[in-house]
């Protein structure tokens, strides 16, 4: 059974219609890598899948829940579904360890000795170990982003999703937190992830989606999207990224 | 009353109402922080009804005089049949234009967290209430001290329009030792240096967390 | 027990609280006008180097933002004429309106100033504008226009602070209020209505700063003006 389900959504934002009927489904342990230009409705798509955007028509499942209009049915929805930011989002006023236990322990009400054990291994996943007293304000981008990883892991989802994770970071920064993510995809999370980073799609993701103009364009095996794209779109885009 | 002259006993009861003030502006900052608080809760609520209803309050608070706070809750008050003593009218008035500002200062704090604290904390699967008190509230009170300490000095200040009413605070005593004395520029000099003195280091305190709250968020 | 309201009564006083009003409006219009331009200058002061001038504007502004409305009427009303100047309540209340308003104006210009960038004077300079020219036109009006909706919300709260003059036995809308209390025992009543008198009165005179801030600086700072509350400044 797909983790993910997405059947013909359309998202608008006032007149402008920016998802025109999206369909897609994922299935458990799939990388998917959405790409195009800035306006093309990705980053959009991704904040539909975890409702933080209500969409106007069509229908969202993953990991067992739809996607609602309903606060509670959206909260059980994503205990399953962790998403990371461009800019982190860490919480400032507390620390690495912190901020990584907060929700476990008040939404999943996990004790304290489990919670500690649990973001002591994610901060390990994440190369972090030895932050986990230090404030946000205090890590570099790349290490803020880490956290972030780290903190979405320690609910245990069984989603991931990636928002342009590393548009805000330094190119040298930028592949520390690849890195995390490719390990990541290797012990089998399912992960949706929009980015700028081709190279990293077409070796990570095991598909990838080119959206143009709120739809799905062109969508195939990385290898095969990047290698012979069908569309002359894609083949401007792909070629424009390359310079 | 014999005419007497400005003294140390005068002095000493200057003091005891400077008491006065401060247990006054207490009882506001206290009762209008807990209904500023909740009315700056509905300002940010989700529901418009409440936003629209907390909006009136406070424009109507912040576009009317103390004065007329004060005279309308001492004479509704004893309109509904209750007797009450000038501190209770008093504390009513005071809490009542506390929290119309207090409300309005905190509810520009709350809204100065950034937006993406609210949809980090919503997709942690927070409800709203814990995302208020373990992620909202916690950095807005880091921001709203500098203004709160300065609107505390506001308070200090104007209790002293309760003494309109009676209520023997600072100012009403230093207008009852001024009938007795007939020395008005000494003795309200007096009050004033005693109304500075514990103004003025709450101004300096605001500046300070204010010039540290910036250099935090700066560096 | 239950009580009628009777709202009637008080028609028969409306002279005395037009008059009220209009005392109220005069005493607000010329201690904005007075206020402000004494804070322009102040705030000037301020701004040079520093010397004697700037620790007395300090320390004039601290004292007064430090010390209740309702003492520096006082003082000026029962204190002065101790020193041999007698004044009127009129005369002390606009005094006082004045003092207070011109040290709060101070403050908050002088953060307007402040916040003026080195290099804006520079091109100032490098235009070739005279020193009164960059004054005028790259520090005051840019300042000001800056500020413009704390310095309005200041008047505001001074227009509403004006009803402390009555204390002082000023002749203004609350002591109207006070007045008519006296003769009619609808104590209630008159006090609702006075509120909303000035509940009213704050809204116009936002409305007609907001019109003002158009006038002079154009959009962008009367539409913050109209919406912007009193702020507290520390």
């Amino acid at each position: 059974m797909p983790e993910v389900i997405i059947e013909n959504v359309h998202k608008s934002f006032g007149s402008v219609e920016v998802l025109k009927g999206v369909s897609l489904t994922v299935e458990p342990g799939e990388v998917i890598a959405l790409i195009g230009r800035s306006g093309s409705g990705k980053s959009t798509l991704l904040r539909c899948i975890n409702g933080l955007e209500k969409i106007n028509s069509g229908r969202i499942e993953i990991a067992g829940h739809t996607v609602s209009a309903d606060p509670k049915q959206l909260r059980e929805l994503r205990r399953d579904v962790g998403i990371v930011f461009q800019s982190y989002n860490l919480f400032p006023h507390l620390s690495v360890g912190e901020n990584i236990m907060l929700a476990p322990k008040i939404v999943k009400n996990i004790g304290k000795v489990q919670t500690r054990e649990t973001a002591e291994k994610v901060l390990q996943l994440v190369g972090l170990s030895e932050k986990f007293d230090a404030y946000p304000d205090e890590l570099s981008g790349g290490q803020q982003q880490r956290v972030a990883i780290a903190r979405s892991l320690a609910m245990q989802p069984k989603v991931m999703l990636f928002d342009e994770v590393t548009s805000a970071l330094d190119p040298e920064l930028t592949e520390e937190v690849l890195n995390v993510m490719e390990q990541l995809a290797r012990d089998g999370m399912t992960m949706i992830l929009v980015t700028h980073e081709m190279s990293f799609a077409r070796r990570v993701a095991t598909k990838t989606i080119f959206m143009h103009q709120g739809k799905i364009w062109e969508e195939g095996p990385s290898k095969q999207l990047f290698g012979d794209p069908q569309t002359p779109e894609l083949r401007q885009f792909v070629k424009s990224d390359v310079k | 009353m014999i005419l007497r002259t400005f003294g140390f006993s005068e002095f000493g009861f200057l003091l005891s109402a400077l008491l006065w003030t401060v247990v006054l502006t207490i009882i506001a900052l206290s009762g209008g922080g807990v209904v500023g608080f909740l009315i700056a809760l509905a300002r940010t609520s989700t529901q418009k009804w409440l936003r629209i209803a907390a909006a009136t309050y406070i424009q109507i608070i912040q576009g009317i005089p103390v004065l007329m706070i004060l005279f309308l809750s001492y004479y509704g008050l004893s309109l509904a049949g209750l007797q009450l003593p000038p501190l209770v009218a008093a504390g009513a008035s005071m809490t009542i234009y506390a929290s119309g500002y207090l409300a309005e200062i905190w509810r520009g704090c709350i809204q100065s967290v950034p937006k993406p604290q609210w949809e980090a904390s919503e997709s942690l699967a927070m409800t709203r209430a814990q995302q208020y008190r373990y992620v909202i509230l916690p950095q807005a009170l880091r921001i709203s001290l500098p203004s709160t300490v300065g609107f505390a000095v506001q308070v200090v200040k104007n209790t002293s329009i309760t003494s309109i009413i009676g209520f023997v605070e600072l100012a009403r005593a230093g207008q009852l030792i001024n009938n007795a004395t007939f020395q008005p520029f000494r003795v309200f000099i007096a009050v004033a240096m005693l109304y500075f003195v514990v103004c003025y280091p709450l101004s300096q305190l605001s500046r300070w967390l204010e010039r540290r709250l910036h250099a935090r968020s700066h560096h | 027990m239950s009580y009628t309201f009777q709202f009637g009564v008080i028609a028969q006083y409306q002279n005395e609280i037009l008059a009220g009003i209009w005392m109220t409006i005069k005493l607000s219009v010329a201690s904005i006008i007075l206020g402000c331009a004494a804070g322009i200058v102040l705030a000037s002061v301020r701004s040079m180097k520093p010397g004697i001038g700037r620790i007395l504007v300090d320390a004039y502004v601290e004292i007064i933002r430090n010390t209740p409305f309702l003492v520096q009427l006082f003082i000026v009303y029962f204190g002065l004429p101790g020193m041999g100047f007698r004044v009127s309540a009129v005369t002390a209340a606009l005094i006082g309106m004045t003092i207070n308003l011109a040290a709060y104006s101070t403050e908050i210009i002088r953060a307007g100033i402040e916040s003026i960038h080195k290099s804006q004077i520079e091109a100032g300079e490098a235009l070739g504008f005279t020193k009164l020219q960059i004054y005028r036109h790259v520090i005051i009006m840019p300042a000001i226009a800056k500020v413009y909706p704390a310095l309005c919300s200041q008047f505001v709260l001074m227009m509403l602070a004006s009803s402390v003059c009555s204390a002082i036995s000023t002749n203004e809308l609350a002591a109207s209020a006070a007045f008519i209390e006296s003769q009619s025992y609808r104590s209630f009543e008159i006090y609702i209505v006075v509120t909303l008198i000035y509940l009213a009165l704050a809204l116009t005179l936002r409305g007609v700063l907001a019109l003002a801030g158009l006038w002079l600086f154009g959009r962008r700072v009367a539409r913050r003006t109209a919406t912007a509350l009193p702020e507290v400044t520390a």
